[in-house]
């Protein structure tokens, strides 16, 4: 079977695709949440040094990953947007944005309400805390900017720029716990050490983790049907798929 | 029960963690589908403004 893979590239028949998609991810996500969520708090043991308070890691870790994913991922889309000048290709990244910043204040957040009780303060100025708030202040700026400029082309031309100098920041996030002596522990798993968790623990993790992808795909999925029908409103084939819906509400 | 919800203490921290958590996930769905209801909605007031001006024609 070939597929016409640029057929997909064009945001009319990109729509009803992301449409049939979204389900499956959708539903999935939710599974994976409910079984994350019941390892999490059910099977997981206490953690003899941190006690229950360590519960948090199953959500403070996916919404860390996600945010620098996300962030890496938004600016992929941004490269391919102005090598190619894809209009899909853009829409992608500006859908992400939303989502990667809603998981950047969440990894900060759980991760100021971990920090309290295990290192007796919410918020510390290392290296690790510092530069994922920086990776914050990138997706606000990213959003901020395309709000700024009417012309939608012109927008995510600048912002792509953004999306791709701030990628930077994203190696300097994952590595600062390692070129820096920070507060913030080391990676809980990483490729030239075992994990240093207990299985159940770590597997609660990895679960909630692949939920927050699911979640992530569907999400962005969604939005970028939103931004196809904004940005392409006067097109020819928006106007049917109006004069369609109109005709089966009545 | 009480004793799963006191978290060994730690309520505040971990249902703190949690709640908001949940809160911000729900937020975003709210909006999107708020966001999509507002384009059709516009689309659709389009749609009508030019089946008038075609009735004209």
């Amino acid at each position: 079977m070939k597929i016409n893979w640029f057929k997909y590239a064009s945001p009319a028949s990109f729509y009803p695709l992301a449409d049939k998609m979204i389900p499956w991810f959708a539903i999935p996500a939710a599974i994976f949440a409910v079984i994350g969520l019941y390892l999490g708090f059910f099977v997981a043991p206490t953690d003899y040094q941190q006690g229950e308070a360590y519960r948090i890691i199953f959500i403070h870790v996916p919404a860390a990953w996600m945010s620098m994913v996300i962030y890496l991922v938004m600016a992929f889309w941004a490269i391919i947007g102005l090598v190619w000048n894809s209009r899909l290709s853009s829409m992608m990244a500006t859908a992400l944005a939303p989502t990667g910043a809603i998981f950047c204040f969440l990894a900060l957040w759980t991760g100021a309400l971990w920090g309290k009780p295990i290192w007796g303060a919410y918020w510390v100025w290392d290296a690790r805390l510092t530069s994922q708030l920086i990776l914050l202040f990138l997706y606000l700026g990213y959003i901020a900017l395309q709000a700024a400029i009417e012309d939608p082309r012109r927008a995510a031309r600048a912002s792509g720029l953004l999306a791709i100098v701030g990628a930077f920041n994203v190696p300097i996030i994952y590595f600062s716990v390692k070129w820096w002596n920070t507060l913030h522990q080391g990676a809980s798993i990483s490729a030239d050490k075992a994990p240093t968790m207990a299985n159940t623990m770590l597997l609660a993790m990895l679960v909630m983790a692949i939920a927050a992808w699911l979640y992530t795909i569907a999400v962005a999925l969604k939005r970028v049907r939103c931004e196809i029908l904004e940005r392409e409103r006067h097109t020819s084939w928006v106007a049917e798929l109006a004069a369609k819906a109109k005709q089966t509400n009545g | 029960m009480a004793e799963f919800f006191n978290m060994g203490g730690r309520a505040f921290f971990v249902w703190g963690s949690y709640g908001v958590f949940a809160l911000f996930i729900a937020a975003e769905l709210i909006l999107l589908a708020r966001r999509r209801r507002t384009i059709w909605r516009r689309l659709s007031r389009i749609s009508r403004i030019n089946d008038g001006v075609n009735d004209e024609t």
